[in-house]
């Protein structure tokens, strides 16, 4: 209970305009540490970084349940994205690895015992990987903290107990995979069967290492499939650490392989692999794109997507403002802005505007920023140079096309890759920071006048995968609702992600949804039987 | 006749101390308002085991009251779903650590197999509760398509207070079988465990609380039907009552319910089960499967294959194996790990069964095997076996819930579908056939709730189990017996300017 309780309070609290408090362990009390904190934050980050509470085990390829090198002998360092200096070097799959790992994965599918074995049985296993997840919460919490520079806080409280939900949900669904009796037109019995799929190729970003691969591995193991994940190559350690413990908790070898590499080599190889039956990836709309195609150009294995987003967060006239501003500033900051669903478009109506962005930059202002092992850190660093350099180019870019910046906008320190909060404002749909994804921590305040305004605004991009809508009206709450083209809408609340909620896009947002019930279908294939019937009692 | 262990074999399996023998009411053993105890029997000797609380009206009113508090205003309803299943997944946890004292209790009550309760019966009930768990976070209501420019969807509430009336056959699993979908559900309950098995019941509220069931959601009293079981049915603040039983009692509970306020019903009855042999059917596999149906757990079993129909050109080799398993088959101390079957469950149960038996041959059946009682002492009988039964008699027509078969010789598939389904029964049916064909016609014509094609006793946890006709309604097992204990509750508000209906 404490700690889903932990995420339960702090997604609601979101609510109630309490998320600072709730970063930094505290009520009101706090406050004005946090403001104090914030002017220490330049310093301390040029301090030495705190030492990582944890070591690092586990570094080669997981396949058919051994821990070994990559065939090519090669490694890859992953970072600390606090310092950019190495953290580990860990094996760097090829294409050969990958052909490795399948060649594990069919044959623990086809030749079992993971498929064959009672749903019962799979869930025992699952259930008991959640015990060893948690006993082993604050282990995992740095291991990811370390390699991601997301707050540790938030790992421990949050991530990792959310994983260990998410086990346990999906392990309640293995044994309530229900196919049909179908009716049909004539004398006939139709049933339908839902079939693991096979070998699924799974390909994971770098945002949330672990809740991304639980939402790809829990209902793919439930559904009795096999599985060759790949980890983003910033961060691989923490789902070779959780692996680990899956096959402690008795999972057969073969049925879950990890493997660290790139996208171009390790990452197609999946995609386009003869002998994968499916595959699902979340990450950029453009590797999305080459995903789709190498599935098409290969066997046609079906493809599950989950990219990018825009979303629009809209706060309506008769919003609670300081409300809407704490929840915006959520939406957007959450995460150092590395969320697919961050709410990076906030639409304000015009006549609370003007208060709205005064309390969103002084908001903005007082997020802590530092070591993410410091207690009460808000955001840590963004991922790695690369990230950080378009941020900054997005920065500037805003600045340039006639944004008021009203907080923030430049590096904070001078090591590792944080970003002061930045807030512009007087944003106009046409800018470079309305229409693309920066993944940062970068909001971007529009004006708007009246709904039908607002929802064509917000439907003009080619994303669609989250909105936020706040008003306390409930006719405009069921319009905006319906109006949007997304395929999450968060009313009067933001980032809720429980387990039987299901997340994915519209247009290039993606294709399917993953958590919920509707996840379990991106692995099940469902065979129809059809038997004639001599003389039926009825039909 | 069966061959018998003599009851002067000392079981090497420790009796366990009785620790647990007074009402469980709001999260504490008491003693009844009245102080009156009853005596739960040995059915091995006849003697007494323990001295049990008597639950009366007053006590079922006071286990109400502290299910009421619970459920409106108590933690269990109001926990996520996932919490619910958390603290069900501990409970069975600590089942399957006193899996051992739990089947030595319901062997010393009912006289069930010791081996049997420890393999099966025990660690099924911690596989049921686990099922129920993982089904917490998953109650789902819809969405709707309205016709006109409405915004609506369900909520599927759980149902409130529930009354559960168990009997003595299955102390253990239709406890489970009843208790964990309500739990899942979050509903609170008051259990009314059958007067001869009330032990392993009072031993499952102590562990339900160690795993942090809250105070009163819980509820155990143990009693007999009129008193206690009454109470419950008639009680004006029970929202539901489900009750396993006799067709006797269940017609009471309705009435009850009827007659008080209109509490939602479930009742799984007794039956009279067909298990119908084709020709093609697999002789050996056949006749093991009509006698198991019908000797498994002595008989005290609600879907016992108690018909068993098999067609002509097999019959006589049917019948021969029947006889020479039957005659095979071993009665005796149910610690004993040979023994397949232990004694009838009381005495009045025993004396039933035999007096079934002596109208069987009165009204002209053929006893083909066995009939009479075993040993001197306790209540032990020979497996039983009729033929050329008629529909008519009462061998075919009453529930006997003992080891007494009745057998019957049929040509055509037409025939078997007719005699089958010439009961006022529709628990269950079995069909042996290699026929696809026959398989499929067989499933739809007969009016029963659980059909086995090669198999008997295919229980699941996610498999539904109720009865057609007088077996009751209401499915057990399965998420159809979460739905049970849920109430739809339909949402509507009007919506303006969609851009789709």
């Amino acid at each position: 209970m404490a700690s889903l309780g932990m995420y339960r309070q702090l997604s609601r609290s979101l609510s109630s305009a309490s998320a600072s408090s709730l970063f930094s362990r505290g009520g009101n009390a706090t406050r004005s540490r946090v403001s104090r904190k914030y002017s220490n934050a330049a310093a301390a980050v040029v301090e030495d970084p705190i030492i990582a509470p944890v070591s690092v085990n586990y570094k080669q390829l997981l396949i058919d349940g051994k821990f070994v090198n990559a065939a090519s002998g090669k490694t890859l360092p992953t970072l600390d994205p606090r310092t950019g200096d190495v953290i580990a070097h860990v094996a760097e799959a090829d294409a050969e690895d990958i052909n490795r790992a399948v060649a594990a994965a069919r044959k623990a599918f086809d030749e079992g015992p993971w498929p064959k074995m009672p749903a019962y049985e799979r869930q025992r296993i699952l259930l008991r990987f959640a015990d060893l997840l948690e006993k082993h919460n604050d282990e995992l919490a740095a291991l990811e903290t370390w390699d991601s520079g997301k707050p540790y806080e938030q790992c421990a409280k949050v991530e990792v107990p959310m994983m260990t939900r998410l086990v346990r949900y999906y392990a309640g669904w293995a044994d309530k995979i229900h196919g049909l009796t179908a009716p049909a037109d004539g004398p006939y019995h139709v049933e339908t069967l839902h079939e693991p799929i096979g070998v699924v190729g799974q390909i994971i970003p770098w945002n949330f290492p672990l809740l991304m691969f639980t939402w790809k591995i829990g209902p793919a193991l439930a559904c009795g499939n096999t599985i060759v994940l790949k980890t983003s190559d910033l961060t691989p350690l923490s789902a070779l650490f959780a692996s680990n413990l899956l096959h402690e908790a008795g999972l057969p070898p073969g049925v879950l392989n990890v493997v660290s590499g790139f996208g171009p080599t390790a990452g197609a190889a999946i995609a386009s692999h003869m002998d994968v039956d499916k595959v699902a990836f979340t990450g950029s709309t453009n590797t999305g794109k080459a995903i789709l195609e190498m599935a098409a150009k290969s066997n046609l294995k079906p493809v599950t997507l989950e990219l990018g987003g825009k979303s629009p967060f809209i706060v309506c006239e008769d919003a609670d403002i300081d409300k809407a501003v704490e929840l915006a500033h959520f939406a957007l900051f959450f995460n150092q802005g590395q969320c697919c669903c961050a709410g990076s478009r906030t639409f304000v109506h015009e006549r609370v505007y003007d208060e709205f962005v005064e309390k969103a930059k002084a908001r903005a202002l007082k997020r802590t920023v530092g070591d993410p092992f410091k207690g009460g850190i808000e955001q840590g660093p963004q991922i790695d140079m690369k990230q950080f350099e378009k941020i900054m180019k997005y920065i500037k870019s805003g600045v340039e096309s006639g944004a008021t910046l009203e907080a923030g906008g430049d590096r904070l320190g001078n090591k590792g890759y944080y970003i002061k909060p930045t807030v512009f404002s007087n944003v106009k749909d046409d800018m470079l920071i309305a229409k693309d994804e920066i993944f940062g921590p970068v909001q971007s305040i529009l004006k708007f006048r009246d709904l039908d305004e607002v929802i064509r605004r917000a439907n003009n991009t080619h994303y669609g995968l989250a909105a936020g809508v706040l008003t306390q009206n409930i006719e405009t709450a069921h319009t905006l609702t319906r109006a949007l083209r997304v395929g999450s809408v968060w009313v009067n609340c933001f980032d809720i992600f429980d387990a039987a909620i299901p997340f994915g896009g519209y247009k290039m947002s993606g294709q399917g949804r993953e958590k919920g019930m509707y996840s379990l279908s991106n692995y099940l294939q469902v065979k129809a039987v059809i038997t004639p019937l001599k003389n039926p009692a009825w039909l | 006749m069966g061959s018998h262990c003599d009851d002067s074999m000392v079981s090497s399996v420790k009796i366990p101390t009785i620790q647990f023998t007074k009402l469980f009411i709001n999260g504490e053993f008491v003693d009844s308002i009245s102080g009156k105890t009853f005596e739960t029997i040995d059915p091995r000797t006849g003697d007494a085991i323990a001295r049990i609380a008597e639950g009366d009206k007053e006590d079922i009113d006071l286990a109400v009251k502290a299910a009421r508090g619970a459920f409106d205003h108590g933690p269990w309803p109001r926990f996520p779903g996932s919490e619910r299943a958390r603290i069900m997944m501990k409970f069975a946890d600590l089942i399957d650590q006193n899996v051992e004292e739990l089947a030595a209790l319901d062997t010393i009550d009912a006289g069930k197999l010791f081996s049997m309760g420890k393999a099966v019966d025990i660690p099924q009930v911690a596989a049921t509760l686990r099922y129920y768990a993982g089904a917490a976070d998953k109650i789902h209501g819809d969405v709707l398509k309205m016709s006109r420019e409405f915004h609506a969807y369900t909520l599927r509430e759980p149902i409130g207070v529930v009354g559960h009336i168990i009997p003595w056959n299955y102390p253990s699993t239709l406890l489970f079988m009843k208790i964990s979908p309500a739990l899942a559900a979050g509903c609170t309950m008051v259990v009314k465990p059958a007067e001869q098995t009330p032990l392993s019941a009072l031993y499952y509220a102590h562990l339900a609380k160690l795993a942090g069931i809250p105070n009163g959601v819980l509820n155990v009293v143990t009693g007999f039907g009129p008193t206690a079981g009454a109470a419950i049915s008639t009680h004006m603040d029970v929202d539901a009552v489900s009750f396993t039983g006799s067709p006797e009692v269940g017609r009471k509970v309705m009435k009850a319910a009827a007659e008080s306020n209109l509490k939602v019903v479930s009742l799984e009855l007794g039956g009279k089960s067909p298990l119908i042999i084709f020709d093609d059917a697999d002789i050996d596999v056949a006749a093991q499967l009509a006698l198991t149906g019908i000797l498994f757990n002595k008989g005290e079993i609600c879907v016992a294959s108690s018909r068993v129909y098999v067609q002509e050109g097999i019959y006589d080799e049917v019948v021969k194996k029947l006889v020479e398993k039957a005659k095979a088959w071993v009665v005796g101390d149910p610690f004993d790990p040979e023994v397949q079957q232990g004694p009838q469950v009381d005495k009045k149960q025993f004396e039933r069964i035999l007096s079934y038996i002596e109208h069987g041959k009165r009204e002209g059946a053929t006893l083909l095997t066995g009939g009479k009682p075993l040993g001197g002492k306790g209540y032990y009988i020979e497996p039983t076996i009729f033929t050329d039964f008629k529909e008519e008699m009462l061998i075919a027509k009453d529930e006997i819930f003992g080891p007494v078969m009745a057998l019957a010789k049929f040509k055509k598939i037409e025939e078997a579908i007719e005699r089958a389904n010439k009961s006022r029964y529709g628990l269950a049916a079995g069909i042996v056939t290699k026929d696809l064909n026959v398989a499929n016609t067989v499933s739809r014509s007969i009016h029963a709730g659980s059909i086995w094609i090669n198999c008997y006793f295919a229980f699941d946890n996610d498999c539904p189990f109720g009865g057609y006709k007088m077996s009751g309604f209401g499915s057990d097992f399965g998420l159809d017996a979460l739905y049970k204990y849920l109430h739809v509750k339909s949402v509507v508000t009007p919506i303006y300017n969609t851009p789709w209906l």
